[in-house]
């Protein structure tokens, strides 16, 4: 069996925007290791996207300020490498795709990374076919941007940073402007990405019902500190997580108030289907 | 009132409706959600109610006026609206002005602008931010400082365009809080949204959207039972209608928020020992 390797790691790290009195991330400790997926939340304004920013090297690169102790991915400290080398090792998909398409044509976008880093051609084609297919977009090929739906925009961000073939995913409210049907699909995906790549992911999400049964990890944050952070079964089972903002999905809640009233379940159920068998267990125990 | 007639609406030089044939009315004191799939029109609907477009064919009335009659400004008095994405309404230098913007064109008096950007910010948690530019604040944030600088100005008919996105717990709750309290005002809230959860726990009309036509319009309730429709749109149940489903007939209603789920679930638990 293979070892688990560490791919991103914060140490006693401290970070405030110039400008800004008070620090926006808190002597942050995390290990992150390789094929994680990890769901990241906490409240608005917490500091989750300051943390993103860190991984990808967008601080200490492009925004200033007081930075304090070390950020090490892939095996060395993100301000000793420039922005550019660690776009190939971090990928980054904003919340809203707007802000990362620009080119003429999807294809045109999804190739600019690739020729950027250049990359031949063979290697840019297959790349290009490759993320078309697994995302589901190669009818959208010749398309410009501005003819895209929302949730078609998301994908054809996400085809632009897979295809330059990172090691860690990062999104930032991934699921936000697609609809239900099409967000699970992008999970599966997302899933599929970490299962068969071990890609290493790391979500932002206040819906987290939807990634409660892919992720395995669960980082929460509040006020820039790390209040939780663990495998998600364990994090998510915690009474005080909606103190923290965390949107803790109906099923879990359940489970919480009838655990209170001291109904003791052997395992902790993430999904309403498994809940629902084990309520029915019980009853025709009880008859 | 918002009415819409026989709406049939295409984007310029495009050969395709974006809407057809759509038939609507909306009156005050209603919570109203809209949920469609991606492309499906629902932003393109709701641009039309406060007249930032106009119907290529059929009407839009909006309190007995069409809104080809009128400029936008007009019709904005009455009917605010909450873009999706806080990048496409934010430009003021800060917080405060952001706010106090729209009341100044409005020609609100001084005094009474003051009061209520006050009420605005400190409503929304924003006053510790007012001196500060808009720009700098956290995605989640600026959400909230545009629906406050729309409620600052009163308007009788309120748009969301995905309110919850980027919102955590608190600011879904205080959302859930404020839409209630706009109802008892009598004002009408309209929310699109792909927050299955969120519009459960609203129980609002629900209107479905698919390729630009109304599929379903009707209470929220019986419309989250119905396969058939939820699939054709592409929504997903919310779990408490997904644990009425694999629990009936021992549940016979979907419960509306977990505290009912719990107290039904505890009737069962309990009822059988």
């Amino acid at each position: 069996m293979e070892t688990l390797t560490e791919i991103i790691r914060f140490i006693n790290f401290s970070f405030s925007y110039s400008g800004s009195n008070s620090p926006i991330l808190k002597n942050i400790n995390l290990l992150i290791e390789e094929g994680d997926f990890v769901l990241l939340v906490g409240p608005s304004g917490c500091g989750k996207s300051t943390l993103l920013r860190c991984i990808n090297g967008l601080i200490p690169h492009l925004y200033n300020g007081v930075y304090e102790g070390e950020v090490i991915v892939d095996g060395e400290p993100v301000k000793n490498k420039s922005v550019n080398e660690l776009a190939t090792k971090v990928g980054f998909v904003f919340q809203n795709p707007e802000n990362q398409i620009f080119m003429f044509s999807v294809e045109k976008d999804i190739v600019f990374g690739l020729e950027n880093i250049g990359l031949d051609k063979t290697e840019i084609d297959d790349r290009l076919s490759w993320v078309l297919r697994a995302l589901d977009i190669e009818h959208l090929r010749y398309k410009p941007p501005y003819e895209l739906s929302d949730g078609q925009k998301q994908r054809v961000a996400i085809a632009g940073v897979l295809a330059m073939k990172p090691k860690i995913l990062i999104l930032d409210e991934p699921t936000s402007l697609l609809d239900p049907r099409t967000a699970l699909e992008f999970i599966s995906l997302l899933k599929e990405l970490n299962r068969k790549f071990g890609l290493t992911i790391i979500a932002v999400e206040h819906r987290i019902d939807l990634l409660t049964n892919v992720a395995n990890r669960m980082v929460v944050m509040d006020k820039g500190e790390i209040v939780f952070n663990g495998c998600l079964k364990d994090v998510i089972e915690n009474k005080n997580l909606n103190l923290h903002g965390v949107n803790v999905p109906p099923v879990i809640a359940l489970q919480n108030y009838l655990r209170n009233e001291g109904f003791i379940f052997d395992a902790f159920y993430l999904n309403v289907k498994e809940f629902s068998k084990e309520i029915k267990r019980r009853l025709l125990e009880i008859d | 009132m918002i009415e819409v007639e026989s709406l049939y609406f295409k984007y310029p030089l495009a050969n395709d409706y974006v809407l057809k044939d759509i038939n609507l009315k909306i009156g005050l004191g209603e919570v109203v959600g809209i949920m469609g799939g991606n492309g499906s029109g629902k932003t393109t609907l709701i641009k039309h109610f406060n007249g930032l477009l106009k119907p290529t064919k059929g009407f839009v009335r909006i309190f007995g006026k069409d809104t080809r009659e009128e400029s936008v400004a007009y019709f904005s008095k009455k009917v605010g609206l909450v873009f999706q994405n806080p990048g496409h309404q934010i430009f003021s230098d800060t917080v405060w002005n952001e706010i106090a913007f729209a009341l100044k064109n409005f020609g609100f008096e001084e005094e009474i602008i003051n009061k209520r950007v006050k009420w605005a910010l400190e409503f929304f948690n924003l006053t510790q931010y007012k001196d500060m530019s808009p720009l700098l604040l956290s995605g989640g944030e600026k959400k909230r400082l545009c629906l406050a600088s729309v409620l600052a100005w009163n308007p009788d008919f309120i748009i969301l365009d995905e309110p919850t996105v980027g919102q955590d717990f608190l600011q879904k709750e205080k959302l859930i809080e404020i839409i209630k309290m706009l109802i008892t005002q009598n004002k009408t809230v309209i929310v699109v949204s792909h927050d299955v959860e969120f519009i459960w726990l609203l129980q609002p009309r629900l209107i479905l959207i698919s390729n630009g036509t109304i599929v379903k319009d009707g209470d929220c309730k019986s419309i989250f039972k119905d396969n058939s429709i939820l699939e054709k749109c592409g929504i997903t149940k919310p779990q408490l209608v997904e644990l009425y489903d694999e629990l009936y007939p021992l549940i016979e209603q979907p419960p509306v928020d977990v505290i009912e789920a719990y107290s039904m679930i505890l009737k069962l638990l309990r009822g059988l020992k």
